[in-house]
């Protein structure tokens, strides 16, 4: 059984479609990527995921589970943290405070998980009695994905976490990215940033105009024209 | 000269409607905090605290006279009725006159006219079960002067509203600041969606902040009518002046309302030596307008969801 599943998936902003028949799938220990323009759908997929959109028809289904119709906190609550489009840091709780945040169902004691996210990003330990707001756009990169593995999440559903960051910061997330996966965490990539999620990730999808036109692992997904054309080229400007 | 005279029974007066106003202003403060609301019912939530702490000390005390520890008790019991009775109301306000409408994503409008309905029938089934003359609560404690400060006779009315107010201030900024709903009220007020995302039921989290809310302005309901007696219309001029209170101090900030409740108290209290009584409410409705004007974020500034 897949971790996610996505079964002919449509979702509409009020009469307008702006997901139409996805499927999709991610498997446990995977990186998967989703690729598409501005305006594909890539947000719409992953905010139907958990729970934040719901689904016009088909199905969203979680270890099995069809989760279209649950509520985001509960949708958290099976296993699904999400590092949301633009990051959105508490702009007015500190560093630790956004942690525990991202904690605020797991009772006990949260101190060896904020630890561990300031090992990942030991820039976040310096500053961690700073309000979020006043962090760059990579440290609140940082802390959103930090925030979102506090509550131990088993996929973890980023969304273009390299936007408007520097190559070096980049770089330096989708290394992160990568050690989060190796301990134990399955993740759903959202990116227009092609040519690195595709180095990163098993395989990959290309959504265009809310329905998927492409799909396949991510090395041949990388070496195909039509991706190199249309999504390579584009990323250059990036 | 005028200023100076009576100038410090004046400032204690002013204290003391400036504590009932805190507790009335945050619960202004807090719901629009997390819903951009401003609950224009909350007058009758404080009007619900003043009559379930007068029937609770009417069905307890009666026509006794208490002293000592015994007073302390009954004004306990009295605070403790108003703050349930409050929280109750606020808990059902929320749930028949807001949530609805939330539920169907209703114009701002909508909730204003809600809040307004809401309000009216309260109040007039108040007016109808309960009668149009103020009920005197039981007094457990005497009118006379306990002590004197610089001169000021000091009742002990002042010292029970402000030994009251000062514990429920220090416990709300307390909540707001370091307890899971505090965190979940703050994470909501900045951002519902993402709080959402972080496993925050929000529907509780409104629902939880319209009681604690509550439970401060029916405490302060049950305090205002020790004193004035409880009536189907007495939350109306406490609570403008209380919201006045929120806009001061920047609404949707916490320590913002209860700074902005100590101010208002007094500056409509101090001039008193100066002027007519019948000056008061038009000072503090005139701070109102001139706050509106020119400087609508309050005097601490409109920080969402932050506890100072
Ligand atoms: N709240 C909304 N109301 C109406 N339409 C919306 C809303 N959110 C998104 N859309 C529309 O749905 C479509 C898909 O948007 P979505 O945000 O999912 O795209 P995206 O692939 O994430 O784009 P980007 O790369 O720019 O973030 C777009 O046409 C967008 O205009
Ligand atoms: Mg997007």
């Amino acid at each position: 059984m897949s971790l996610l599943q996505l079964v002919d998936l449509e979702v509409r902003y009020g009469a307008i479609p702006a997901l139409r028949g996805v499927n999709l799938s991610v498997e446990t220990g995977e990186i998967v990527t989703l690729l598409g323009a501005n305006g594909a759908g890539k947000t719409t997929t992953l905010r139907t995921i958990s729970g934040l959109q719901h689904p016009a028809s088909g199905r969203v289904l979680f270890e099995g589970r069809a989760i279209g119709d649950v509520a985001p906190h509960d949708v958290l609550a099976l296993g699904v943290g999400h590092v949301p489009e633009g990051r959105r840091i508490f702009p007015q709780m500190s560093v630790l405070e956004n942690l525990e945040m991202g904690a605020y169902r797991r009772r006990g004691n949260l101190r060896e998980d904020v630890e561990h996210v300031f090992s990942l990003f030991p820039v976040l330990g310096q500053r961690r009695r700073q309000e979020g707001g006043t962090l760059s756009g990579g440290e609140q990169q940082m802390l959103a994905i930090g925030r979102a593995l506090m509550s131990h999440p088993r996929l973890l559903l980023l969304d273009e976490p390299s936007m408007g960051l520097a190559p070096l910061v980049v770089k330096a997330i989708f290394e992160i990215i990568a050690r989060i996966r190796s301990q134990g965490t399955t993740i759903l990539l959202v990116e227009q940033n092609a040519t690195q999620a595709l180095q990163l990730a098993d395989r990959g999808y290309v959504l265009e105009n809310g329905e998927i036109v492409m799909s396949g692992a991510a090395t041949d997904l990388l070496g195909d024209p039509r991706i190199r054309a249309a999504y390579l080229g584009e990323t250059a400007a990036h | 000269m005028c200023f100076t005279q009576n100038f410090w029974s004046l400032l204690i007066s002013g204290l003391a409607d400036g504590f009932l106003y805190a507790l009335i202003a945050l619960g202004y403060t807090l719901v629009y905090g997390v819903l951009q609301l401003i609950n224009f019912a909350h007058s009758e939530v404080f009007m619900s605290g003043g009559f379930a702490g007068y029937f609770v000390l009417q069905a307890t005390l009666g026509s006794h006279t208490t002293s000592g520890w015994g007073s302390v008790g009954y004004v306990a019991l009295g605070i403790a009725a108003g703050a349930a009775g409050g929280g109750v109301v606020a808990f059902l306000l929320e749930r028949v006159a807001y949530r609805p409408l939330r539920r169907r994503k209703a114009p701002r409008l909508a909730f204003l006219i809600s809040a307004i309905g809401a309000s009216y029938f309260l109040y007039n089934i108040a007016g109808k079960e309960f009668g149009h003359n103020a009920l005197e609560i039981p007094a457990p404690f005497t009118n006379l002067p306990w002590f004197s400060i610089f001169g000021a006779p000091v009742q002990a009315y002042y010292v029970v509203i402000a030994i009251a107010a000062i514990s429920m201030l220090l416990l709300v900024d307390r909540v707001v600041s370091s307890t899971k709903l505090g965190k979940g009220i703050r994470a909501v007020a900045q951002d519902a969606e993402t709080a959402s995302l972080m496993g925050v039921n929000i529907n509780r989290i409104i629902s939880q902040t319209f009681v604690l809310g509550g439970l401060l302005g029916g405490a302060a309901g049950f305090l205002f009518g020790l004193n004035a007696g409880v009536v189907y219309t007495m939350g109306f001029t406490p609570a403008l002046k209380a919201f006045t209170a929120a806009v001061l101090g920047g609404i949707g900030n916490v320590r913002g309302a209860m700074l902005g409740g100590l101010v208002l108290g007094i500056a409509e209290n101090l001039p008193m030596g100066c002027v007519q009584t019948a000056w008061r409410d038009v000072i503090a409705y005139g701070i109102l307008a001139i706050v509106l004007l020119f400087r609508p974020t309050g005097i601490l500034g409109e920080r969402l969801g932050r506890a100072a």
